[in-house]
């Protein structure tokens, strides 16, 4: 079972890596919008430090959910993803698998990228620390909602911006959580009660969004 | 009652655009609705007519 | 009466068209009885003025936009754990009600809050948990829009729809901490003007109103639905028969 779970994983990463312009395009537009929101509101340093948070937080959201259009997408093209269901492993497993994988591919880089463009918004050592612990936390809670919404909204035409649609508002406690996080460390309230509380979505979505994403891919290949 | 005339009753001591604004939104709201679903009932009989005289022929 | 006799389409139909007049009287009356409450009879607040009438109506579809969206999440429930054609119809029909009765909400939210608060939007924990759920409201409609096979719409729109219901009360308790935490502005819609008995009563009658209303729209909508799915069955021919 491990086993197949590490395969699931090992195959959309290496197929990520062969075709690398497609995460790296979702990393370039999380820095891009990110860098928008100075060229908008202004580049006064107080009003950033206030704003970066969040600004960061709705730009990881953004980059993770233009990724998802292709979860399950390629295979179910070429047929690969009836073939995976119709195997005797559990389709919950393959959709934590593909879960675990995106966050892998477009999670891991964000969180690489983050610190970086917190720089830009003035964010102190101690606040871009917690910046990168709440999306580390933040990120796996994307790919995991993030596949229900792919799962359902495989093969239709307004995939990308609908899978979108139907997500964002399942994410807003992973945002007010996160981004509330870093502001807590910014207005000396601290970061703790925030932490535990993402913390906790994490492990509700890691518990139930793989078993709903499989639920949703048999109600779409079928 | 509350109202001393008609036109205390529009004015809503002073806040009838609100109250009114309220009101008239619901009511826009539920007319639409209803017109919109006599619309898709009247529609889908229409289409029911055609698919059976296209079936006859 | 068993009650799994109307589970069918071809018994569901007349049966929801003998029903619908009777709802639809009943939430006249019921509007009748409320609007007068709200107008006549229930006197002016001290602090708002006649200002806040607008929660005779603000309020009452507040209840009902959260009420259909778990309506809808049960009839979801029922037609994934059963697959009953049926109850997916149901929840289909449910959702643009629960859509306006959400708007309205927001709207008379937005239209008390101004002449109250001074601003046409606050960011309180209930108005923003509406406007979510206007979103979750919009998400299953478009999702279902978007899939022709009627099968799979239901069935998807049903999955979205339970996720939905499962993460309202999350949704919900992070907008509630999200607003303590930024106590910029001290507005607190949530605490109204101290109730009259009066008031309450108002809205509880229109509340009820407001669900009688829903119920009738919901089978007519279904009915509509139900011609249009069915419309090889021989139930729907005679129909069409009878019609023309």
């Amino acid at each position: 079972m491990l086993k197949f779970l590490f395969t699931v994983i090992r195959r959309d990463v290496l197929l990520a890596a062969r075709r690398r312009g497609d995460w790296l395009t979702a990393q370039f537009f999380f820095v891009m919008v990110v860098s928008m929101f100075p060229l908008g509101v202004g580049p006064e340093p107080s009003m950033l430090r206030t704003i970066g948070p969040g600004v960061v937080w709705v730009a990881a959201l953004l980059a993770s959910l233009l990724s998802l259009g292709r979860l399950f997408a390629d295979d179910f093209r070429d047929g690969t993803l009836e073939q995976m269901l119709l195997s005797p492993y559990p389709n919950t497993l393959l959709a934590l698998g593909k879960a675990i994988a995106h966050w892998i591919i477009n999670g891991i880089p964000l969180l690489m990228i983050a610190p970086v463009l917190g720089i830009q918004f003035n964010l102190p050592p101690e606040a871009l620390l917690i910046l990168v612990l709440s999306l580390a936390i933040g990120t796996p809670i994307l790919s995991l909602l993030g596949s229900i919404g792919a799962a359902l909204t495989l093969g239709l035409r307004g995939g990308g911006v609908l899978v979108t649609l139907l997500i964002l508002p399942l994410y807003v406690p992973a945002l007010i959580f996160g981004a509330g996080a870093v502001e807590g460390v910014l207005s000396g309230t601290g970061a703790e009660a925030h932490l535990s509380l993402l913390g906790a979505f994490l492990m509700m979505s890691l518990l139930l969004a793989p078993w709903v994403s499989a639920m949703a891919l048999k109600v779409s290949v079928e | 009652m509350n109202w001393d005339s008609w036109e205390a009753f529009w004015a809503m001591g002073g806040y009838g655009l609100y109250v009114w604004g309220s009101f008239g939104m619901t009511l826009l709201c539920v007319v639409g609705e209803i017109w919109l679903l006599r619309r898709h009932r009247l529609q889908t009989w229409q289409r029911l007519k055609r698919l059976k005289s296209w079936d006859s022929q | 009466m068993n009650l799994y006799y109307y589970a069918s389409p071809s018994t569901f139909y007349p049966l929801a068209g003998k029903l619908i007049p009777w709802f639809a009287a009943l939430a006249l009356a019921l509007t009748a009885a409320g609007l007068y409450i709200s107008f006549f009879v229930a006197p002016t607040d001290f602090q708002q003025g006649e200002g806040y009438r607008i929660i005779f109506i603000h309020v009452p579809a507040a209840w009902m936009s959260m009420f259909i969206y778990v309506v809808m999440a049960f009839w979801s429930a029922i037609g994934l754990a059963w697959n009953t054609r049926l109850s997916f119809v149901m929840a289909r029909a449910l959702a643009p009600t629960g859509a306006m009765f959400t708007f309205v909400a927001l709207w008379t939210g937005a239209f008390w809050g101004k002449p109250m608060w001074g601003a046409w939007w606050v960011w309180d924990a209930r108005l923003t948990s509406e406007l979510i759920l206007f979103f979750l409201y919009v998400g299953v409609m478009a999702l279902q829009a978007a899939i022709d096979d009627p099968r799979r719409s239901d069935r998807a729109g049903a999955l979205l729809n339970l996720v939905g219901v499962i993460n309202v009360p999350i949704i919900y308790f992070s907008v509630k901490w999200w607003n303590t935490l930024h106590q910029g502005s001290s507005v607190n819609l949530t605490r109204a003007p101290s109730m009259a008995h009066i008031m309450l009563w108002g809205m509880l009658i229109m509340a009820l109103a407001a669900w009688m209303y829903a119920i009738a729209v919901a089978l007519v909508r279904a009915r509509s639905l139900l011609l249009e799915r069915e419309r090889q069955t021989d139930w729907v021919r005679t129909l069409l028969e009878a019609k023309s």
